[in-house]
């Protein structure tokens, strides 16, 4: 059973226009994995339909054992998926704790209050003024907020889309070094990202895609080489049946 | 300048607070403007007459009026049957029109206007179950009662400026300290986002209708009680709770109450000053105003 | 014969309704605009160009004797201005906010109707407003047929003239801005002083509408411009078709037809005393039936290949 398992998924916002046109995939309890792909290749649309936010067309998608496509986000966040979208992602009109807050609401009454001491610890900027409204937050430190709170909840499987988008290096390295950490204590990492680099760094493996499908599936040594990441990316190795 | 005219300005006030804050609500959270939110005022007031009419005939002693208000305990009860009732009827509505527009993805103005059929149809349903006669909770009469200053208020008066009060901060405290409060405001920001904070959207719009039906009802009944219940009373107030919302900024609740209350008393000086027929004049002037001067009203935020 | 002349008079009362939905066509149908107060522009027009054209009368402005047609055309001018004052304020702002204000228009337009008794007649209304063929008036087919064939010939001008100003430049450029307002922008084109300019069309036109009908039946009163206008003329134009002209005439017809008929058929059902409180069982099918037709099939009988359906949902898009 792999934490995260996808066959065959179409998905796009128009019925009559797939942006994801039959993937297939799977990640395995504990595993770091990167999705790559030249801009409009559909790596957002694809985690956003495996979030439930955009409309599955086709194909199916697991959560360990649980078929959960065409659930709404709310409930997949209940069967252990964390999804921290790229932009606006922290609600900016309420205060850091009353974000961390709101997940809190999924858990058990006894466990919310020492979960959410937790991240605030694990965050200390976000700790040293919970009641601050997270709209005076800076960049960096509102990607911190909304990964505490995609954390809070313990996913089995935590999903970003571009959590180094907008951000000076320095942060980049920061975040980075934060999902380094989360990784290393046992969750399931799946990363969409434009920042090549940064992310092979961190991950085991990457997967390529371009035009809504999948041009490469292997570990991330295989794509150090630029050479094969640029033909990939320039679209001369297709992988699946042609479009 | 008559003081009198500072309590019937509260009063109508109240009653108009309490029904913009229902729509504020609903247009913050459900984004759109409800035109059928007066009628819920109004299908409030006639239910709830029909429920204390149903209890006042299994018994009779309910319908006694407890001293020194106008009615007895069948009206609080049947408030609640009214409310209840009002509440199925917000949730219907949404199931059979609203919500199917929405799941569609129909703009917003769509949905407006879907709400003005709806609106027209539910008022002249009332005109025609009930017919266009004015209608009342109450025959007894009462006698107002002197506060001081030149004011006079009867005990039903009193009460209904009291229940406001307590209605509006116990709205507030909801809304601001507890966990359903927090899913409302966030829906209210980013309902997407919210879905994926694990928020049930669906649900959070389903106890918006119901505070927001529940509330309408309320204001109904006040409004009944303290005047008369006809099939155009909702409609009547839709411009002047349109302007309380708007004015004092959409999705705030003190917002919406203060808006109210400015327009009740701005409403009753103006009767006492120029006329009774130009009163809902008054409710067109200010939206205007808001409009040009400062269009997020008083608390609202300025629009991206 | 006599039902020759119901006929004529059914028909004529339908026309002046079709001028009111090809002008409100312009404002929703072209531009996207969501005007809740068409009774009150109506209204407008007609009071206008009653007080143009009536003769002296005690307690009330009056006695210019004017032409019809100059009333007319007062009466539009006046729907033009007051559009733009309209335009003006709440064409920037999220279009619900224009909803709410052209709600308020017409109910302030109504209370002036009602309480300003010297420039409007107040509760009477204005009586003896010149019919233009006054001189008929004893033959009734003769006179509906005449005023039949002048509403007619109305619609026809105003419609020609839709189609064609739909084809020109100024209907492109405004096509364009409803479809794509920051690439039509990027090409050089105002959206809001195009709107602008719609929208004011659109309340001449209804004005004129007010005014025809005012001059066809002789006397207006408050009454005659409540919401129940504005809401008859939405049901006509969403049932007929929005976006298009032809729609508009066709559901002014039908709607009224419909609303005729369940008159009708609701007199012969109930009995005398019952009469005003079944009336409202007409306005309780209308409503109905307007919800069904944006749920089923919001583009309405006579569907626009494009522009519309955009608002209708992802969903709906017309094949």
């Amino acid at each position: 059973m792999s934490a995260l398992s996808v066959e065959g998924l179409k998905a796009g916002y128009d019925p009559d226009l797939a942006i994801v046109k039959g993937v297939d995939f799977s990640v395995d309890y504990g595993e770091a994995v990167c999705i790559l792909g030249p801009n409009g290749a559909g790596k957002s649309t694809m985690i956003k339909a495996i979030a439930g936010l955009v409309p599955i067309l086709g194909g199916s998608v697991n959560l360990g054992k649980n078929s959960v496509a065409g659930l709404p986000p709310h409930a997949l966040v209940r069967q252990g998926l964390g999804f921290v979208p790229q932009t606006e992602n922290i609600f900016t009109r309420l205060t850091i704790l009353e974000n961390l807050q709101i997940a809190a609401q999924l858990l058990p009454a006894p466990d919310r209050r020492s979960r959410i001491d937790a991240m605030l610890d694990m965050f200390p900027d976000l700790g040293s003024r919970p009641g601050e409204i997270a709209g005076a937050l800076s960049g960096g430190q509102r990607q911190m907020l909304a990964a505490a709170r995609a954390l809070l909840t313990e996913p089995e499987v935590l999903v970003l889309d571009e959590p180094s988008a907008g951000l000076s290096p320095k942060l980049v390295g920061q975040v980075f070094e934060t999902l380094r950490r989360i990784s290393d204590a046992g969750v399931t990492l799946v990363l969409v990202e434009q920042n090549v680099r940064a992310a092979l760094a961190l991950t085991g493996r990457a997967l390529v895609l371009v035009d809504g499908q999948l041009a490469h599936d292997g570990p991330t040594d295989d794509l150090r080489d630029n050479r094969l990441l640029g033909e990939l990316f320039l679209g001369h190795r297709a992988k699946g049946p042609s479009a | 300048m008559n003081p009198q005219a500072f309590i019937d300005g509260l009063i109508a006030g109240s009653t108009i607070g309490l029904g913009a804050i229902g729509l504020t609500l609903a247009y913050s959270i459900l984004r759109f403007a409800n035109f059928t939110h007066g009628d819920f005022l109004a299908w409030g007031a006639y239910l709830t007459l029909t429920v204390s009419g149903l209890l006042g005939g299994l018994a009779a002693g309910l319908g006694a009026p407890v001293h020194p208000f106008s009615f007895g305990w069948g009206l609080p009860l049947a408030i609640l049957g009214g409310a209840a009732l009002t509440v199925l009827l917000a949730l219907g509505l949404d199931r059979i029109l609203f919500g199917r527009l929405r799941a569609r993805g129909a703009d917003v103005i769509i949905i407006v206007m879907a709400s003005f059929g709806a609106s027209m149809a539910l008022r002249s349903l009332l005109e025609f179950i009930f017919t266009a006669k004015p209608v009342y909770f109450t025959n007894a009469l009462q006698i107002a009662k002197p506060l001081g200053l030149g004011m006079r208020a009867t005990p039903d008066q009193l009460l209904v400026i009291g229940m406001t009060a307590v209605l509006v901060v116990g709205l507030h405290l909801i809304v601001t300290q507890t966990a359903t409060g927090r899913a409302m405001r966030a829906v209210s920001e980013n309902p997407a986002l919210a879905g994926v904070y694990g928020i049930d959207v669906a649900q959070i719009v389903r106890i918006t209708w119901v505070i927001g039906a529940g509330l309408a009802c309320i204001a109904g009944v006040m409004a009944g009680l303290l005047v008369q219940i006809r099939p155009y009373m909702g409609f009547d107030l839709l411009l002047p709770l349109f302007a309380a919302a708007i004015l004092g900024g959409i999705g705030s609740i003190p917002g919406a109450m203060l808006g109210g209350l400015i327009i009740g008393l701005a409403e009753a000086f103006t009767v006492q000053i120029i006329g009774a027929e130009w009163r809902a004049a008054v409710s067109f002037i200010i939206l205007v105003l808001v409009l040009m001067l400062r269009p997020q009203g008083l608390f609202g935020r300025k629009e991206a | 014969m006599e039902l020759i002349a119901y006929a004529a008079f059914f028909l004529t009362v339908a026309m002046t309704y079709a001028i009111i939905c090809l002008g409100l066509n312009v404002q929703w149908g072209q531009t996207g605009l969501f005007n809740v107060g068409v009774a009150g522009f109506v209204g407008i027009g007609a009071y206008v160009s009653g007080a143009l054209t009536t003769p002296e009368t005690i307690d009330r402005v009056g006695g210019f004797d004017l032409p019809i047609l100059v009333g007319w055309a007062a009466a539009m001018a006046t729907g033009a201005l007051l559009s733009l004052a309209v335009g003006l304020l709440t064409l920037r702002m999220r279009a619900d906010y224009l909803a709410i204000t052209t709600f308020g228009i017409a109910v302030a337009l109504q209370l002036v109707f009602q309480n300003a008794e010297s420039l409007t007649g107040g509760a009477f209304g204005m009586a003896f407003i010149p019919r233009p063929f006054a001189a008929m008036q004893s033959e009734a087919i003769m006179f509906n047929l005449a005023n039949l064939g002048v509403t007619c010939a109305v619609v026809l001008v105003l419609y020609l003239l839709l189609e064609h100003l739909a084809r020109s430049p100024w209907g492109r450029a405004l096509r364009a801005v409803r479809e794509d307002e920051v690439a039509a922008q990027a090409l050089g084109k105002n959206p809001v002083f195009l709107r602008l300019q719609a929208f004011a069309l659109g309340g001449a036109i209804m004005a004129l509408a007010g005014a025809v009908q005012a001059h066809f039946i002789g006397f207006i009163a408050p009454n005659n411009y409540l919401p129940m206008m504005t809401f008859q003329v939405w049901a006509m134009l969403i049932v007929g078709g929005s976006g298009n002209n032809r729609g508009a005439i066709l559901g002014a017809v039908l709607v009224w037809a419909i609303w005729a008929l369940s008159g009708a058929l609701i007199s012969e059902l109930f009995p005398a005393d019952q009469q005003a409180r079944a009336a409202s069982l007409q306005i309780v099918i209308i409503g109905v039936m307007l919800c069904i037709i944006l749920l089923w099939r919001p583009q309405g009988i006579l569907p626009e290949t494009r522009s519309v359906s955009r608002h209708l949902g992802r969903r709906n898009k017309d094949q």
